[in-house]
């Protein structure tokens, strides 16, 4: 986090420098809060409200592991494991049966989400003990900046979404995947086991929610319970502001949104910053109803149809 | 004398006419007579039990409304909000703040009207933004949430004491005083409280069921489900959808505005969790589990709920007031899977199914085996 000096702050270049930290702290944070959602959403239309919860599972498999000893990377890859599992377990038992039925499996998962924060309750009590943030920070000027938050992680978001093209657009499984969600039915006929394909992406978004938990876990402070839903607004405000398009989508929603979030955040405090987010948000909406990157599609579509 | 009498049943039948459609169960005799049975019990039932019981049957009544106005708009005209809570909530902040500043009866009452408004404008605009923006199912659902959750964020930091209408003080988590409803004019009020507002709560929630009874079996009703049912095509026939939503969606911010009102003022306080995800989760498990095509299904299961979760908070046997939540959430979780429309259709169902084989029964002996088919 940033710690913004007394006002009033004049544009200098550390506090040019500190707006740029805070611009890369949000744009990692987003991103990585969005793109376990927005797979599983922009794949197969599910909205798993679920989804603060799953990055739960992330934050306390690895601070559980990391308790008893074992080093913070392999905590990590413990954290993303648990959460991988465990999201094909919820993929079998709950998701499958609301293919179908959208609004009834966002229903589901709040359902699923309201059980597993208060188990992690019941089981850990209500708090663990927080991870120190590794990697320092960098102090110029007035301010001071986590380099782990705000090099690190953007690094790794940016990593993750280069990864995600890579594997949808250029692997046999990502072709696969892709067909499965277009047209399922000529998927099963082309001999694609469109049911192995769900659980497959499902899983990857489970894995992804995973991975932001274990990233994050050593940069949340105290871990507690309810601390999915620190994750859950800027991911769906990015989902619905990305649009369609999974990892443009989120790309963009996530540079739109964290400009406004880290201008308002380092000029008034968190809170505008949040406020401003979700302002953004909604006039979005209003005007580009299918997010971003709907927007461009249809005014590709629409030039073509000119030509 | 017999004039009288005809006149009598010709005015209760046009009565049901409006009350009964293909919108609602219980379209039947009996069902009417159970419906006054269950009221006269209700009425009587402050008399039978202590004083605790009847106040907290109060809060279920309030939360009520909140199940009927997510009913209507999910129900009927397949918007499912995620957010009436904020609804709920803005309006019960808004008596507070109208009452504390004016506390004679006239300014409760003025409170009580405001307040109402306050929340009914608030779901106009969010719904103005979201069905003239072209916002649709799911990213309705989300925006609603989000909406209730940025106002939880709002108002847990307003504990300072820069944070004040007036004489009230929003007070962030520690909460706000909220007066009680009263009637009457000037300083002379009768004070709403204990039993007197469980008959007034009583007596809203039966007005108000028997109202929407009416005006979903109306034309107005018929378009709403066919919206639900097909958007596009209701749009084709001429049909304003967006206009349509708006309405649905107003009217379902004024239900829960007024369930805030009783609900702020029963427990005279209200705090930010009214706007938090777990709070934001009740409206949606009393409507699924009992049917949200179903208003009598969504009242029914949330005094249910409620009163189980009651039941709980000082934990039966084993199980301590912390498995209410898990409980609630399996159960959301267990009808959404094994029972999707709910506990009243589900039953309704069954016996239609019940009924039909009883009288296919009775023809099948004169009936050949294949005519069936």
């Amino acid at each position: 986090m940033i710690d913004a000096a007394a006002t009033p702050l004049q544009l200098s270049a550390p506090s040019l420098g500190a707006l740029l930290f805070q611009f890369l702290n949000s744009f990692g944070f987003i991103i990585l809060a969005t793109v376990g959602l927005a797979i599983i959403f922009g794949m197969m239309g599910v909205i798993n409200l679920a989804h603060g919860e799953f990055i739960l599972i992330g934050v306390y498999g690895t601070a559980l592991t990391y308790h008893a000893g074992i080093p913070l990377p392999l905590a990590m890859v413990a954290g993303v494991v648990v959460t991988t599992i465990f999201g094909v377990i919820v993929e079998r038992t709950v998701v499958r049966h609301l293919y179908d039925r959208l609004l009834d499996s966002m229903v589901a998962t709040w359902g699923l989400a309201l059980v597993i924060s208060q188990l992690l309750l019941i089981v850990f009590g209500s708090s663990l003990d927080s991870i120190s943030t590794p990697m320092g920070s960098v102090s110029y000027g007035p301010f001071s900046s986590s380099i782990y938050r705000s090099i690190f992680l953007p690094i790794v978001a940016v990593a993750v979404l280069g990864g995600l093209y890579v594997l949808f657009t250029r692997t046999e499984f990502g072709v696969k995947a892709r067909a499965t969600i277009k047209d399922p039915e000529t998927a099963r006929a082309m001999g694609v086991d469109t049911d192995r394909m769900y659980v497959s992406t499902f899983a990857i978004g489970s894995a992804l929610a995973g991975l932001t938990g274990a990233l994050y876990a050593p940069a949340l402070g105290s871990i507690t319970p309810n601390r999915g839903s620190t994750f859950l607004v800027e991911a769906f405000v990015a989902v619905v502001v990305g649009g369609p398009s999974v990892i443009v989508g989120t790309l963009s929603a996530s540079a739109v949104l964290s400009v406004f979030n880290a201008t308002g955040s380092f000029f008034f405090g968190t809170f505008i910053g949040q406020m401003l987010l979700l302002l953004v948000a909604i006039v979005a909406l209003r005007l580009l109803p299918d997010g971003i990157t709907g927007y461009v599609k249809d005014w590709q579509q629409r030039r073509r149809a000119e030509q | 004398m017999s004039d009288s009498v005809d006149a009598e049943a010709s005015v209760l039948d046009r009565l049901r006419g409006r009350l009964e459609g293909p919108n609602t169960y219980g379209n039947s005799l009996t069902f009417w007579v159970g419906f006054v049975v269950v009221i006269g019990l209700l009425a009587a039932y402050p008399q039978t039990t202590d004083p605790y019981t009847v106040i907290q049957t109060s809060r279920y009544f309030a939360l009520a409304f909140l199940a009927l106005s997510l009913s209507f708009i999910w129900g009927y005209a397949g918007v499912l909000s995620f957010g009436q809570v904020a609804f709920f909530g803005v309006a019960a902040y808004t008596f507070g703040i109208i009452g504390l500043n004016f506390s004679s009866a006239t300014g409760i009452m003025a409170g009580v009207v405001g307040a109402v408004l306050v929340g009914t404008a608030v779901a106009a605009v969010v719904g103005y933004f979201m069905f003239y923006g072209g916002v649709r199912d799911t990213y309705v659902t989300i925006m609603t949430l989000v909406i209730a959750l940025v106002l939880n964020t709002f108002m847990a930091q307003t504990a300072g004491s820069e944070w004040a209408v007036g004489a009230a003080q929003l007070g962030g988590f520690n909460g706000m005083d909220i007066p009680s409803l009263t009637l009457g004019i000037g300083q002379t009020g009768f004070e709403l409280e204990r039993a007197a507002l469980y008959y007034a709560l009583l007596g809203a929630l039966v007005v108000t069921y028997l109202g929407l009874r009416v005006l979903v079996n109306s034309s107005f009703g018929l378009t709403m489900v066919a919206i639900r049912e097909d958007e596009a095509r209701t749009k084709t026939f001429g049909y304003d959808v967006p206009f349509i939503k708006l309405v649905v969606f107003t009217i379902g911010g004024a239900l829960a505005a007024v369930g805030g009102v009783f609900y702020g003022s029963w427990g005279n306080y209200i705090d930010p969790t009214v706007f938090g995800i777990a709070f934001a989760a009740l409206p949606v498990v009393w409507v699924s589990v009992g049917g949200r095509e179903s208003l009598l299904g969504a009242l029914g299961a949330t005094v249910l709920i409620e009163r189980m979760r009651t039941e709980l908070s000082s934990g039966i046997g084993p199980i301590g007031s912390e498995w209410a939540l898990v409980i609630v959430g399996g159960l959301l979780l267990g009808v959404i899977l094994f029972m999707p429309a709910g506990v009243v259709p589900t039953v309704d169902d069954l016996i239609t199914q019940l009924r039909s084989r009883r009288t296919e029964r009775g023809q099948s002996t004169n009936t050949p085996e294949e005519a069936v088919e």
